[in-house]
């Protein structure tokens, strides 16, 4: 079918830009939870 | 959490039905042929990705009127979720358009707007990374938020005001515009599914924006002592 490969072309990569961006976010939050217990841990009991 | 799973879960099952009604249920367009599924995933992204601005425009409206940090939080997670959609929209639109024109760009209205929304949003986001005082980046950011805003109605007007290479809406469009019964039903069952899928990042950019201010506010703490 003419086209075919254009079509299964822009799913893959728009499909490929969420699915990154979401790997994005994952990477980021978990980074972040790490650092806060971090910090929670370097603060003294009282806090 | 259970409730962010089930989004996500949802989010995903409505992108894959999407894509199978687009391959599957909607029938072949005359002219374009196959070529022309790829605007099920186009334009409901795209549409997504203005619903994501106008989300940014009404929490940096909300956060320059109350001064509450949960819009700022708001506004920088629906910006950088609208700019993954047109970015999606900004790459899928030349891919159709190099079959159908014969060229993978023209600076039309349509697409250079896109293209000028696109750019704001990212300076948006390297505004926000100069800035390190939080109250200072979210008034800062929120203000130039409203005002990356103006270019959404250029964006939707455009095919409407202006002859355009771009072709002419076929939804709100004028007399004669409109789809397939089918065509629309897939059509508008794909913008839903977007929607969820925007949804679904929104509130895990939303959590990562909390903990960065969690993290913010106890590094405040450790070099307070």
């Amino acid at each position: 079918m003419k086209n075919l490969n254009s079509v299964f072309a822009a799913y893959l990569i728009g499909w490929g830009v969420f699915f990154f961006f979401y790997l994005t976010i994952a990477k980021r939050t978990s980074d972040l939870r790490t650092e806060v217990d971090r910090l929670k841990n370097s603060l003294p009991r009282s806090k | 959490m259970a409730k962010r799973i089930l989004l996500g879960a949802v989010a995903l099952l409505f992108m894959i039905a999407a894509a199978y009604a687009a391959f599957y249920v909607a029938p072949e367009e005359r002219t374009m042929g196959v070529l022309q599924r790829i605007f099920y995933f186009h334009a409901s992204s795209a549409w997504a990705g203005m619903d994501a601005f106008f989300v940014c425009f009404v929490a940096n409206l909300l956060y320059v009127w109350k001064r509450d940090q949960k819009y700022d939080w708001l506004g920088v997670s629906s910006a950088e979720v609208g700019l993954a959609l047109i970015t999606v929209v900004l790459i899928t639109g030349p891919i159709w358009a190099k079959p159908a024109w014969g060229i993978w760009w023209t600076w039309d209205a349509r697409l250079t707007s896109t293209f000028v929304l696109w750019l704001l949003y990212v300076s948006y986001l390297l505004l926000r990374s100069l800035i390190e005082e939080p109250d200072r980046r979210a008034l800062l950011s929120a203000l130039f938020g409203i005002f990356a805003f103006l270019d959404v109605p250029i964006v939707f007007g455009a095919i409407r005001w202006w002859r355009t290479q771009h072709p002419a809406p076929v939804i709100m469009g004028g007399p004669g515009s409109g789809l397939d019964p089918t065509m629309r039903k897939v059509f508008f069952f794909s913008v839903l599914a977007a929607h969820f899928l925007a949804a679904f990042l929104i509130v895990e950019r939303f959590i990562l924006e909390k903990l960065r201010s969690d993290v913010e506010v106890l590094q405040r703490e450790a070099e307070a002592q």
